[in-house]
């Protein structure tokens, strides 16, 4: 009996890995009645796989038997892999028992699509209610929305679950349309409109009657697969810069490609995934979400590619040297979240600081600014008189020279690689 | 000058108290434990007030955000040697100076005090993420730990409102002392057993299921693992080594 458990188990998971959402942040419910578990608002990643990212769900597919065929999937109908599925029950002791234990902050339950697609939306259903309503548990649950599913079904899901995401898979329809004919981007986009339908209007009637249930808490996420197909990063970044706008997405994640299979139409086995094109295309998301840039700062017509060998940031900057140099001691907040080498908690610091007084070069590296890359961007009380301007390229050397960038050297490990 | 206490919270308010009756102008504050008495500085030995020391906290509530009050006291669970003198002469710099003085990350206790919080809060998370419960035999979730600092009554309200319907345990083996939450409060404990030997219960200590989820969830471990991508130095930054003797997952067999 356990020994089928484990298989199983090991079957799922493994399949459902290539989901690379993880977070277990924005949910805020509380625990109930005494039962078990609470969301915890900014999340908890219980420990962190090899590869370095964070596991914080328990995230399995409750079956990966499909009747699609997706080319970039591993549980593609014609691939030829060891199939399984969980019983309901199976997934519904899998995660009171890991919770119980503090190995896992929730449950992130996806699927295969099996007989179709209200039949597998169904299931998942089962699943999250028995544990909302028969177990008392109240920690976090991420559902994936199975593409087709009729509205009712999203509905009820989306009074149980704290997340629910659909994954885009291709940043272009024609990206999509290569490697899965039967899908479209539509298919997500009609689930996608219809829960931010649903979780404007619970909040509405929220504010009027205190006892409307919560819907989908912690919002929708979605994924695209990076460097399976052909698109730019301008291409990427303007659909998840779309999405973000038009569905309020809580995240847009970005995969990098691991090869899994020899078809033709994508990289070879055994080709590198585009690790630091990924990190890259985050590094972005981050400016536009929380550092005030919009995507056509970073991406345009004539930089259609994020540079590889520095960051976003870096490089908006030394594009733009006419900002610069920025006066500590007087530029506005948001000026000074645009200098390298400053992050959201140092410029935080800095404008509550600077009331006090000039800042000067030491207390700005006591408050954590990376000074050896910043100072080619600001003036503060104390910075020498600076004889001549510098060009874009000679800053940049300097800051190649100096930084130890593990990513710069993760870089050109793989170029070694790739050749 | 140099005022000795003994460590505790209500020392070392009692300590600001004693300070602003006296004015006696710079003073260092040092640890009972590792204070060397030498012949040319004067000190005085601060006798524990619970009235002044309630009356510091309470002033100092009146100047400071709850924000700025919990830093203060994670500052304090740090426990470094070199913290008490910090608060200390922080405490007294934020009644000495208009309210937001706090907000002077120019000042070098501001930042120090800040920074010591940083680490305490760092630590709290890391607890709250690996602690793992082992299921005994008499029916509480168990789990033995030893963090770097006092953190044990930063963790109290996140696990007694998560657990609500289990019985635990979370014992500090360096502290020698732990919380026990019996489905209606949660206790301090301490036991008078040899720590050493509750590092791990013995199987026959715990549930029957107790093995099979161990294995589940290090199989589940190593399936979330995608190869191609293995970055060991990334993994070992989120997971210092000397945190893998909690982890269930990282356990051998
Ligand atoms: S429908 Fe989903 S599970 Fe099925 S092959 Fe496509 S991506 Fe994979």
């Amino acid at each position: 009996m356990s020994e089928r458990l484990r298989e199983k188990l090991s079957i799922l998971a493994d399949a459902a890995k290539y989901d690379v959402s993880c977070s277990s942040s924005g949910s805020d419910r509380k625990n109930t009645n005494k039962g078990v578990g609470n969301g915890h608002h900014s999340g908890i990643c219980h420990t962190y796989t090899e590869d370095g990212r964070c596991v914080s769900l328990l995230k399995i597919l409750l079956t990966n038997h499909c009747i699609f065929d997706c080319a970039y999937c591993v549980s593609r109908k014609s691939n030829d892999i060891q199939r399984a599925a969980f019983t309901v029950d199976e997934v519904v002791e899998l995660t009171m028992n890991f919770y119980r234990r503090n190995f896992i902050e929730g449950l992130f339950l996806s699927s295969g699509i099996f007989k179709n697609a209200d039949y597998t939306m169904e299931r998942l259903l089962r699943v999250v209610k028995k544990l909302r309503l028969e177990q008392n548990y109240n920690g976090y649950i991420h559902l994936k929305t199975i593409p087709g599913a009729s509205d009712e079904l999203i509905h009820e899901a989306g009074l149980y679950a704290d997340r629910m995401s659909i994954n885009l898979e291709m940043p272009t329809e024609t990206g999509l349309k290569l490697l899965a004919p039967d899908k479209s981007h539509k298919d997500v986009i009609k689930p996608l409109g219809f829960v931010q339908n649903q979780i404007v209007q619970f909040k509405e009637e929220k504010k009027l009657i205190k006892s409307v249930p919560k819907f989908v808490p912690a919002g929708q996420s979605t994924q695209m697969v990076v460097g399976a197909t052909p698109e730019t990063d301008k291409e990427i970044m303007y659909t998840a810069d779309a999405f973000y706008k038009n569905f309020a997405l809580r995240r847009v994640y970005y995969s990098g490609y691991i090869p899994i299979s020899n078809d033709t139409r994508m990289p070879v086995l055994g080709t590198q995934p585009p690790l630091l094109r990924e990190n890259r295309l985050y590094q972005t998301d981050w400016l536009m979400r929380f550092y005030g840039f919009k995507v056509q700062e970073i991406l345009n017509d004539a930089n259609p590619h994020l540079d590889i060998d520095i960051d976003p940031k870096l490089s908006w900057a030394l594009r733009n040297l006419q900002h610069f140099p920025v006066d500590i001691n007087t530029a506005p907040y948001r000026m000074i979240l645009r200098i390298p080498g400053i992050g959201v908690t140092s410029a935080q610091k800095i404008v509550q600081a600077r009331q006090f007084g000039k800042l000067h070069i030491y207390q700005l590296k006591n408050i954590g600014v990376a000074y050896s890359r910043a100072k080619h961007f600001i003036k503060c009380a104390d910075t020498p008189f600076q004889m001549k301007d510098f060009q874009a390229t000679q800053i940049k050397a300097f800051i190649l020279a100096e930084s130890q960038s593990k990513y710069l050297k993760t870089a050109t490990n793989q170029l070694i690689l790739f050749k | 000058m140099i005022y000795v206490f003994d460590g505790s919270l209500e020392g070392l308010l009692t300590a600001v108290f004693e300070w602003f009756e006296r004015k006696p102008g710079q003073v260092t504050l040092s640890l009972e434990k590792i204070y060397q008495p030498d012949a040319f500085t004067e000190s005085l030995a601060i006798q524990n007030d619970r009235a002044k020391a309630d009356r510091v906290w309470l002033g100092l509530q009146k100047k400071l955000s709850k924000e700025w009050m919990r830093k203060f006291y994670c500052a304090y669970l740090s426990e470094i040697p070199e913290i008490f003198n910090s608060l200390f002469l922080f405490t007294i710099y934020i009644f000495q100076n208009p309210a937001g003085a706090e907000k002077n990350y120019g000042n070098e206790h501001v930042l120090t005090l800040s920074k010591a919080a940083r680490s305490v809060e760092r630590e709290k998370h890391r607890m709250e993420a690996f602690i793992r419960f082992q299921h005994t035999t008499e029916g509480i979730y168990y789990c033995g730990i030893d963090p770097d600092f006092n953190v044990l009554p930063l963790i109290l309200n996140h696990f007694k409102n998560r657990y609500a319907d289990q019985k635990w345990i979370i014992y500090d083996l360096k502290r020698h002392y732990g919380l026990f939450y019996d489905l209606n409060i949660v206790e301090e404990i301490t036991m008078d057993i040899n720590t050493q030997a509750l590092k791990q219960p013995a199987p026959h200590q715990l549930n029957e299921k107790e093995e099979l989820y161990a294995h589940l969830w290090k199989d589940y471990f190593k399936s979330t693992n995608i190869v191609s991508r293995k970055n060991t130095k990334l993994h070992i930054r989120h997971v210092p080594k000397r945190y893998w003797k909690y982890l269930t997952e990282k356990q051998i067999g």
